[in-house]
């Protein structure tokens, strides 16, 4: 498809969604769309800085939880939303400054190793300090309506599509697959190759911590260390390399994908589903690392051939 | 005083700690394969030690050297099943897969635990669990101090066994330069695998020493994991003993930081050391 034709899609898709809440009246549509809207968002936001600049983030849910922190804590003290939301990014992103600045000036695991401890240190933390329920007060949950919610994760999903898509086809987002590709040719053919690595954190990150944000003014109730759980960080990476790791659309698919399949699996077999989406991932990094996008592509290439 | 006992069990949880990581580091220096899911056979360990506590009586003493030797068959099996396709990448390739297999891994390993066995919190309480050794105001629970005696015995094996034994050797060739290696003819896959299974097999000893000293349950697996990591950071590849005391110093600064900051936040001073050392050793932690 032509860029025009992807841009068309897109705008569709989204006047679509965005005429859903006033037709459509059922909550558990809405809810089921919020789900696959989120996942667009926190998968995307990983997609970023482990797609295209090919930095492996297995503390994802770090940044997440981070925003959900400060965005609920903000929020119940009457802050609005948005202003919570901007704040808790901003955190978020501090934070990854802090491991990325320190670790991105070494090649190899650091990163990974970094982030991971980022991960695993504020979960465990957070559910020390924190240890008590949080739920909104009384007065909110009167005036809560779930179109406000699904909006909000509307708006973040296009985002977080659109800041991939322009990073698709921009100076920065090409020297980030060169980056990922080989990092050495890309230092040595002029690419300002820590600039950009730190680039790429600082958009996942922001997109990380806005979707931690909207999932904090999702729920009514939920434990504060419950976003810094490593399954948040799974979930965005299983859902990008369902889709396709380091494409634009991938994500998209793989959302839709996981969201069904994790709807359907819960109602079936509610202890088995995340057994059954590690050895699925597992299955895919090993034999099939370009997931869904990838599997399209050569089912056209053999149809082309048979024809 | 309390800092004093506070710094005796932060030492005695430390030994676990290098032992934790001296699996880790072993397959990370030798396969270049970074596997998060050590936690999880550490994990899978102690719960091996547990129901062969409940189910057959069998003292940990006793369930040592059978979990081991089931760990290092399962480290045989994992290795075929999974970590033989991974190390046929060259090795960016490598270490990108390992972490996100290893991450699957993880998650996949911790749903099946609760399923078997609840998400409920076990530890062996032997009839001597609650022994403890006075001196003094200081008291040291014999378990744990043999707990570390264990590690640092199992890690003396370890060394000696890469220092005096032919495939000791052989592994340790194969850490330094695979390709090498190789042209002076030794088997790499063989290495490799060798090197994956005694892994395991530490993972599952440490497992045992957790279970009795301290409490297990499906979600230790990824704080173990960091642990190891972190300590992995800090003591480099290469040398075992090294890594024994990189342990030794974790716990110790643990306890401190418990002891100055409040419990909530022991947990903080790992990434503090984590970033610390890449600061100050900024040619890289894995260097030799």
């Amino acid at each position: 498809m032509s860029r025009r034709g992807w841009l068309a899609l897109g705008v569709t898709a989204l006047a679509a969604l965005a005429a859903v809440p006033l037709v459509v009246r059922r909550d558990d549509v809405l809810n089921f769309l919020f789900l696959v809207l989120l996942s667009v968002a926190l998968a995307q936001s990983w997609n970023v800085v482990a797609g295209y600049a090919g930095q492996i983030n297995l503390g994802h849910a770090a940044f997440f939880g981070l925003g959900a922190l400060v965005t609920r804590t903000l929020w119940i003290a009457e802050w609005p939303v948005l202003a919570g939301a901007a704040l808790g990014a901003l955190a978020a992103t501090a934070f990854a400054l802090l491991v990325g600045a320190v670790a991105f000036r070494l090649r190899g695991a650091y990163f990974a190793i970094g982030t991971l401890a980022l991960g695993e240190i504020l979960r465990i933390t957070v559910g020390n300090v924190l240890p008590e329920v949080s739920t909104l007060p009384t007065a909110t949950i009167g005036a809560y309506r779930l179109a406000d919610r699904y909006y909000f994760a509307l708006a973040l999903a296009a985002v977080a599509v659109g800041v991939v898509a322009a990073l698709e086809r921009s100076r920065a987002g090409l020297g980030m697959q060169a980056v990922r590709e080989d990092e050495e040719a890309a230092e040595a053919s002029g690419v300002g190759t820590l600039r950009l690595k730190l680039l790429a954190l600082v958009l996942s990150t922001a997109l990380a911590g806005l979707a931690g944000g909207l999932f904090a003014y999702y729920h009514i109730s939920y434990y504060p260390a419950h976003p810094f759980g490593p399954h948040w960080t799974f979930d965005a990476l299983l859902i990008t390399f369902i889709g396709g790791v380091g494409t634009v659309h991938g994500p998209v698919l793989g959302a839709i994908f996981y969201v069904f399949l994790k709807e359907y699996l819960a109602i079936r077999w509610v202890d088995f589903h995340l057994l059954i989406f590690g050895a699925l991932f597992i299955t895919i990094v090993l034999l099939l690392p370009g997931g869904l996008v990838e599997a399209a592509a050569r089912l056209r290439t053999l149809a082309r051939r048979a024809c | 005083m309390i800092l004093v006992q506070q710094l005796v069990l932060g030492l005695l949880v430390g030994g676990l700690y290098g032992l934790a990581a001296a699996g880790l580091s072993l397959v990370f220096g030798v396969l270049k394969v970074l596997n998060v899911a050590h936690g999880e056979l550490i994990m899978l360990g102690g719960y091996g030690a547990f129901w062969l506590w409940v189910l057959l009586g069998f003292d940990p003493l006793l369930a040592l050297p059978l979990v081991v030797a089931g760990a290092l068959a399962f480290g045989v099996l994992l290795y075929w099943g999974l970590f033989a396709f991974v190390v046929r990448a060259h090795e960016e390739t490598r270490i990108k897969n390992s972490l996100l297999i290893g991450f699957g891994l993880a998650l996949a390993t911790h749903a099946l635990a609760v399923r078997l066995w609840t998400a409920d919190e076990r530890s062996i309480t032997t009839t001597y669990a609650g022994a403890v050794l006075s001196l003094g105001p200081i008291a040291i629970p014999l378990v744990r101090l043999a707990s570390l005696v264990l590690a640092f015995a199992l890690i003396g094996a370890l060394h000696l066994l890469l220092q005096r034994w032919r495939w000791g050797r052989a592994i340790r060739a194969t850490a330094e330069d695979w390709e090498a290696a190789a042209l002076t003819g030794i088997d790499v896959r063989r290495a490799y695998l060798l090197a994956f299974a005694i892994g395991t097999g530490l993972a599952g000893a440490a497992g045992t020493l957790v279970s009795v000293g301290y409490s297990i349950s499906p979600s230790i697996g990824l704080e173990w994991t960091l642990k190891a990591l972190i300590v992995v950071v800090l003591a480099g590849l290469g040398s075992m003993l090294g890594t024994f005391v990189g342990g030794l110093v974790l716990g110790l600064a643990e306890a401190a930081s418990a002891f100055a900051f409040g419990g909530p936040y022991r947990e903080v001073v790992g990434l503090v050391i984590f970033l610390a050392v890449l600061v100050a050793r900024p040619r890289g932690l894995f260097a030799r």
